[in-house]
């Protein structure tokens, strides 16, 4: 049933700083082997040593640049994944009910003994966060690696999207931001969380904290304590005698 | 029907069926792996949680090492060239076949002239074992890659404070609160930095990036300081003189932990002038504050005056910091005077170094943690300045660098930021002055082996590895009037030295893991020149060329015989502290490699292949008393080879019991226990032990036990390096050793004592008018050298390269995405695809490092963007600077160690039109040794 | 959007065919047996082939029958129901007229409304998009009910009738482009998109990959502003302008309906590919397009 919960028990996303991404595509990667090896389909490669690459990923870091007139330009690294709106267009779009969004906690999946590859969803989605698997004919999103975050063969501080786990500088969160008090949720609160384009009414789950202030240094200059070596070496002798 | 929300999908699904644990290679920086096994197979790798360099975290690159494992560019089995040099024809023989090739032309050199065999090994993680061999082998010329990579930040750090970033040190990332980031090469160190950013970036602290791009660790730096390519030291410098001026320096650990209180000797025309004044003991004299007597520097109780000065025979000698303060008070280091050079406005420069001060002093942290100092005074507390730095390739790879690093180390140092809580941090077995450090040898006798370690630090031009006659003993010229502190060698001048026959020819080039074919060389299409060229009877310059790689890399075609390697998941490695090891500032440690896998193919560890030559060769120390091999393989000789007694390549777990650490007897289950414990063996420094440690007696002491040192060696810093200054003397004409009078001024002028700046030699070599723009590559974090684009997964995020360009050369040139570019330096044009970069310096150009491919290499298709559109920039760059006229080749390298001076470079540009088919210069195809990959990739094991 | 020929050929052909229906349904033209049997099986030709050709876009046939299943929701589910049971409904209408000549009034009037109903569900999986902002307007089901109308209506052979409806598609085709072009115009910038329009203008520097990948190929799509421009002409005066004045201002004949018919066609199929290859979709920003 592709119509959507009217309430999920918990909103389990993502918070991606990008004050602190460096664009490693570390989550990229990890997403890329982990998913490969789990949750249905591989995520395929075609002509993967030939002229036209192309394959299967959930998960893509983009550079933009910014530059306010008069100021140096800014580089900003952003990852970007399935958002797992709570109002997910990609759901109530298919026909087959293979998209659906879990009751228990947001998580919004594409069951692939449903799915028939229409694409239609991947139309729907503002974020291109769903890409048709070539090899499989099946579409692959990100799951918020559902068979990690509850998988019991995995210790206890492994149970978090393989993109977090691996991220080196940190920058990715993961929690229930349906509640108040985790700390993505706090996060989001305390460093100004914003949807990407709120506008089309998503309701995304997934939040990014903006780049603190660029090039705000602006510290007084220091007090001349001496011009030239003569009277240097006259403050060098008291500064010493302090010692 | 169940609602699918309520569908039941399995959460739990098993992960796998073992988890091996081990070192990644996917670049430099050797963090810690997972690797997850499916049915036999590789199926996952993760960071290891454990590992004390990545602390479970992996970056792009280590996360898609599944890919280079399984990658199609592997090669299979030993190769014997069968078409010409170059073409990439080769047959496949066995490895009997191979070793008898390799010794046969290895042995007959051994005995008449081993110095004909030069041995150089690229990225290669296991130089002690490698050094170990060619020593052993009798040939002088042994070197790693570090003199094209990174040398002038290594020895800049070693000779002014025993110790640089990465493998030296790092930053107290835990309590910094300012953080200064100069170029660095993302490998080098590549997660500890992340991670660190990270916990910075956690508290709010600030971040100052120098760069004159602002991608990467720059686009998160809160403050970015685009500067132009070359300027850092005169930056530097002006930070200094701001200090300076406002007298925001740290006296107290000047006076203590340096030798800015040493008295030089000013006496005009003295062999000894500019020299320490010693007494008769041989220890350099201070000034004592309380009596005004000279004393031995490192007397108890005594702290030096550094504003006294001394006379003697009707000179006046001061102390080291007066000259330095005379040199930076002058006000060409002033920030208005440097500001158009470097491209930073005279009042951001000012407001940068009271940041720093502000910060150094008003923020001091203060660890209530006792310790003793190493002449014996004790002290309650710890006292930071919570500053740090890290600097790395992008300051380093100039015709100045070793000066530009060394004006870094200055600047850390008066701000008293060095093992400090909030400054930088060493790690074991550093910190290591240079005196601790082995002096080069190159003593060669037939049949036997060299006299001593290949690479050190000379302290004098005693200590150069100069024939009678003057010329050079090593074929790169390493350890010369022309590079005397050329303490990693100069591996980027070995093929053009031996085809040129300077200082002579030699037989045989036996290389491992270096894509001088390509990428790792400058000026790669003439490099490809010399490698197939012949002499006149019709044979090749360089007769023999023996290679070692994993995968069918560039370099691979121009050999005559490949000894193929493993992957790293194939393969038993030793990241050794005798070598480069990943000690943490809390801890010493070391790691091993071992097979997760065992190859499929023909292939050998190239460690193990190098134990089995050299029992074939029957060097000493590879066999027995009776000529039988003494290791069976690597593993053996990680385990069994002791260095000196009880001190081996690994330092877990050793002794009959495997209770020693650092020291001990070997322990046949010594692997056992590293696998067991993860790959890694770590030990931490007890926490008195944790800060100043040059001069800490607890440290002294643990390392002393560990085996890191034989004796306890604490040292001052060397604000003002002494051996410097003896190069100087000698081109002023003191000692028996003199400098070539051509290189006279050049090595007066470079060889400053005190951190000098100098523009990069490109821009007196050039007309910088003609070629105005500065061109620069990076590595993108996904990539490592040439390997990426063989990884199916990281070749889709990087597979073709642009020159970026900044606003206003694009608008003024008219670009438009998807335009094409001739680039033009003084030494050549290559025409690339282009695009805009707003955050970047306005003079400068830059593209990603080693995305393009020769045609036929790697498995890829011959028509792959690598090999159409993407390209090097070292076609533009040359080992040689411009002919002067004199009939000298002089080196495009630091005047000090020798770095190759890649970011030198200087260009034009002009846009294409029309646009080419493709990518120019265009090379030839190479018949691929291992064909192309397969069509399609979707690797689930089920 | 990338244009890919099995949805422009599904739309345009089942488009035509249910179009077709509609007028079957009515009783227009009033045709019985041999004739009859003909026009249906034009009808259903067009419409089937359609349905085939759309399935040749799934890339995983084999769970199709679900496709069904989601009518509460799915436009596209309701659009497989609806042409099931038009397609089921015509031929308890057709069977009666060619064998029996019956009229079969009531259930062919039914029959035209789900034709209809049909080709509505058809572009309420375009209008929807809130993501493709030239789509999401009242005027897309409006294009396709003309395209099916008109089309049908020349098919059917009702010169004069297809000749005002084209007119009206015309006017239609024309109006939807501007109030799309404005649409489009509005879908913002790349600042507004990644939230960082406040640092000041945003422009996208890499892609995370040089590699293609399905998104790009799907939905970054873009026909050159001055070919799209050429196209639109060609399409207004192919699928609308030049067939409707050959209808209206011509004697009814085989020859100019054909004529009418052919350019119809071409028309039709050009203004496709153009529906497709000009929608904007919001994910573009994100890659600076």
């Amino acid at each position: 049933m592709t119509a959507l919960p009217e309430k999920t028990e918990k909103k389990l996303g993502l918070v991606i700083d990008l004050d602190t991404c460096v664009g490693c595509h570390g989550c990229v990667t990890a997403c890329k082997g982990w998913n490969t090896q789990n949750y249905g389909a591989p995520l395929s490669d075609t002509d993967p040593y030939g002229a036209d690459p192309g394959g299967t990923f959930l998960n893509r870091v983009f550079s933009y640049e910014a530059q306010a007139e008069g100021k140096a330009a800014q580089t900003v690294h952003m990852p970007r994944s399935c958002l797992h709106c709570d109002d997910a267009p990609c759901v109530t779009v298919c026909p087959t009910g293979a998209s659906y969004k879990r009751s228990e906690d947001g998580i919004v999946l594409v069951n692939e003994d449903r799915c028939i590859g229409c694409g239609l969803c991947a139309w729907a989605c503002p974020y291109g966060a769903r890409e048709l698997d070539r090899e499989a004919g099946i579409m692959k999103k990100c799951t918020l690696c559902v068979d990690r975050i509850y998988n019991q063969n995995l210790p206890e501080e492994d149970r978090v999207p393989a993109c977090v786990r691996t991220c080196p500088a940190g920058a990715r969160h993961f929690g229930d931001l349906g509640d108040p008090d985790s700390d993505v949720s706090k996060l989001v609160a305390n460093r100004g969380g914003f949807d990407l384009m709120p506008d089309l009414g998503t309701k995304p789950v997934n939040k990014y904290l903006p780049p603190r202030p660029k090039d705000t240094l602006d510290t007084a200059p220091l007090e001349v304590v001496a011009d030239e070596p003569k009277g240097f070496l006259g403050w060098l002798d008291k500064a010493l005698e302090k010692l | 029907m169940n609602k699918p929300e309520h569908l039941q999908i399995d959460t739990s699904p098993p992960v796998s069926d073992e988890v091996r644990k081990t070192t990644c290679y996917m670049c430099a920086c050797r963090c810690g792996i997972n690797v997850h096994m499916k049915d036999g197979q590789v199926a996952y790798i993760e960071g290891n949680r454990d590992h004390p360099v990545n602390r479970g975290v992996l970056c792009g690159k280590g996360s898609a090492g599944i890919m280079q494992h399984y990658a199609p560019s592997r090669l299979r089995a030993p190769l014997k060239r069968v078409g010409p040099r170059g073409s990439g024809e080769f047959e496949e023989i066995s490895w009997d076949e191979a070793l008898e090739i390799a010794a046969g032309w290895l042995a007959p050199l051994r005995e008449t002239d081993p110095k004909r065999m030069a041995f150089f090994t690229g990225r290669d993680q296991s130089q002690s074992f490698t050094s170990w061999f060619a020593q052993a082998y009798g040939t002088p010329n042994y070197a790693a890659h570090g003199g094209f990579c990174s040398v002038n930040m290594a020895a800049a750090g070693i000779y002014t404070m025993g110790g640089a970033f990465w493998e030296f040190g790092q930053p107290d990332w835990d309590r910094t609160k300012l953080f200064m980031l100069f170029g660095v090469a993302e490998d080098h160190d590549s997660n500890p930095i992340k991670i660190g950013l990270g916990k910075l970036k956690e508290r709010g602290a600030r971040v100052i990036g120098v760069n004159p791009i602002r991608s990467g660790y720059n686009a998160i730096a809160d403050d970015w300081v685009g500067i132009t390519p070359g300027t850092d030291g005169l930056f530097i410098l002006a930070l200094v003189h701001e200090l300076l001026r406002a007298g925001k320096v740290d006296l107290g650990y000047l006076s203590r932990y340096t030798n800015a209180g040493f008295v030089v000797n000013e006496e005009p025309n003295s062999p000894e002038n500019g020299l320490f004044i010693r007494g008769e003991n041989g220890k350099p004299q201070v000034i004592c504050r309380e009596t005004g007597k000279l004393s031995d520097y490192d007397t108890p109780g005594v702290m030096p005056d550094l504003a006294a000065n001394y006379r003697h025979a009707g000179t006046t000698h001061r102390p080291v910091f007066q000259l330095l303060a005379d040199r930076y008070l002058n006000d060409k280091y002033a920030p208005e005077a440097v500001a158009d050079q470097t491209g930073i406005a005279a009042e951001r420069i000012k407001s940068i170094a009271a940041e720093l001060a502000r910060v150094a002093f008003e923020e001091e942290i203060v660890l209530d943690q006792p310790w003793t100092d190493w002449k014996g005074q004790k002290h309650d507390k710890m006292i930071g300045r919570p500053v740090s730095f890290h600097a790395m390739r992008g300051i380093s790879a100039h015709s100045n660098g070793f000066q530009t690093c060394r004006a870094l180390h200055l600047l850390q140092i008066l701000l008293g930021s060095v093992e400090v809580p909030g400054g930088f941090r060493f790690k074991p077995p550093y910190p290591k002055p240079p005196e601790a450090h082995p002096k080069p040898h190159a003593g060669v006798t037939p049949g036997q082996p060299l006299d001593g370690p290949h690479l050190g630090y000379p302290m004098g031009p005693e200590h150069l590895l100069l024939e009678n006659d003057g010329t050079a003993k090593r074929i790169d010229k390493a350890f010369t009037w022309e590079n005397p502190m050329s303490a990693h060698g100069l591996m980027h001048m070995v093929i053009s030295n031996a085809h040129a026959g300077d200082p002579y020819k030699i037989d045989t080039l036996f290389m491992y893991m270096a894509n001088m074919a390509w990428n790792s060389s400058m000026n790669s299409s003439e490099v490809m020149r010399m490698l197939t060229d012949t002499d006149e009877k019709g044979d090749y310059v360089i007769p023999h060329i023996i290679y070692s790689d994993a995968y069918s890399s560039e370099m691979v075609a121009y050999a005559d015989l490949i000894l193929p390697d493993t992957t790293y998941l194939e393969r038993h490695d030793c990241i050794s502290l005798l070598d480069r090891p990943i000690c943490e500032a809390d801890g010493a440690a070391d790691a091993i490699r071992w097979p997760v896998v065992e190859p499929d193919r023909d292939v050998r560890g190239f460690q193990t292949v190098l134990i089995q030559l050299g029992s074939k060769l029957g060097l000493p120390g590879f066999v027995t008393d009776d000529g039988a091999p003494k290791f069976k393989d690597y593993a053996d000789y990680l385990v069994n080879h002791e260095r000196r007694p009880g001190v081996g390549p690994l330092a877990g777990w050793r002794g009959k019991d495997g209770e020693g650490r650092g020291r001990g007897e070997p322990n046949p289950a010594q692997i056992d226990k590293y696998i067991e414990n993860g790959g890694f063996w770590v030990d931490h420094i007890p926490t008195e032990a944790s800060f100043y440690k040059p001069w800490n007696k607890a440290y002294q002491e643990w390392a002393v036990a560990r085996g890191i040192f034989d004796a306890e060696a604490p040292y001052v810093f060397n604000l003002y390096v002494e051996p410097m200054r003896k190069f100087q003397l000698a081109a002023e004409g003191h000692g028996d050793i003199q400098p070539p009078d051509h290189l006279r001024a050049r090595i007066a002028e470079t060889m400053d004592p005190l951190p000098i700046w100098y523009p990069p030699f490109e821009d007196a070599n050039v007309d910088a008018d003609a070629f105005p723009i500065h061109a620069l590559t990076q590595r993108p974090m996904h990539m490592y050298h040439s390997w990426g684009s063989q990884n199916a997964w990281l070749r889709q995020i990087t597979g073709k390269n642009f020159l970026y360009l900044p606003t206003d050369l694009w608008t003024e040139h008219g670009f438009e995405d998807g335009d094409y570019a001739v680039v033009t330096s003084a030494h050549g044009s290559i025409t690339v695809p282009v695009a805009h970069h707003a955050a970047l310096n306005p003079k400068t150009v830059w593209t990603w490092n080693a995305i393009g491919k020769r045609k036929g290499t790697w498995a890829l298709d011959k028509a792959a963007p690598e090999a159409t559109e993407a390209f090097l920039l070292n076609h533009l760059i040359h080992e040689l600077q411009p002919p002067k006229g004199d009939g000298l080749r002089w080196a495009n390298s630091d005047p000090v160690t020798g770095q190759a001076a890649w970011f030198d470079l200087r260009v034009k540009i002009a846009k294409s039109v029309p646009k080419p088919a493709e990518s120019q210069p265009v090379h030839p195809s190479i018949t691929s040794p291992v064909g192309k990959g397969p069509d399609v990739v979707a690797r689930k094991i089920r | 959007m990338h244009p890919a020929p099995s949805v422009i050929i599904f739309t345009t052909l089942s488009g035509l065919g249910f179009g077709l229906f509609f007028w079957l349904g009515l009783g227009v033209p009033d045709v019985s047996g041999r004739t009859a049997f003909a026009f249906f099986f034009i009808a259903y030709a067009l419409s089937c082939a359609g349905l085939l050709a759309s399935t040749f876009h799934l890339g995983n046939k084999k769970n199709a029958i679900y496709a069904l299943s989601q009518w509460r929701t799915s436009w596209l589910s309701r659009e497989g129901i609806a042409a099931i049971l038009t397609l089921f409904l015509f031929a308890l209408v057709a069977v009666p007229r060619i064998f029996l000549g019956a009229e079969m009034a009531v259930s062919g009037a039914i029959g035209s409304v789900l034709a209809l109903i049909t080709v509505f569900t058809t572009s309420m999986i375009y209008t929807q998009l809130k993501t493709i902002p030239r789509w999401n307007q009242p005027l897309t089901p409006v294009l396709f009910l003309l395209h099916a109308l008109g089309g049908g209506a020349l098919l059917a052979g009702e010169a004069k009738i297809a000749g005002w409806l084209l007119l009206a598609l015309t006017l239609a085709l024309f109006a939807a482009w501007q109030i799309g072009d404005k649409r489009a115009q509005a879908r913002g910038t790349t600042g507004d998109a990644t939230g960082l329009a406040h640092l000041g203008k945003v422009r996208m520097l890499e892609s995370g990959h040089t590699a293609r990948n399905y998104v790009v190929d799907e939905m970054v799509y873009r026909v050159g502003r001055k070919h799209a421009e050429k196209l639109r002409w060609i399409t207004l005066a192919l699928a609308g302008a030049l067939p409707a004045a050959i209808l209206l201002l011509t004697s009814p004949g085989h020859m100019t309906a054909f004529l009418a018919l052919a350019l119809h066609l071409v028309g039709a199929v050009v203004g496709r590919w153009l529906f497709f290859a000009e929608a904007e979709h919001v994910v573009g920003l994100y890659h600076g397009k």
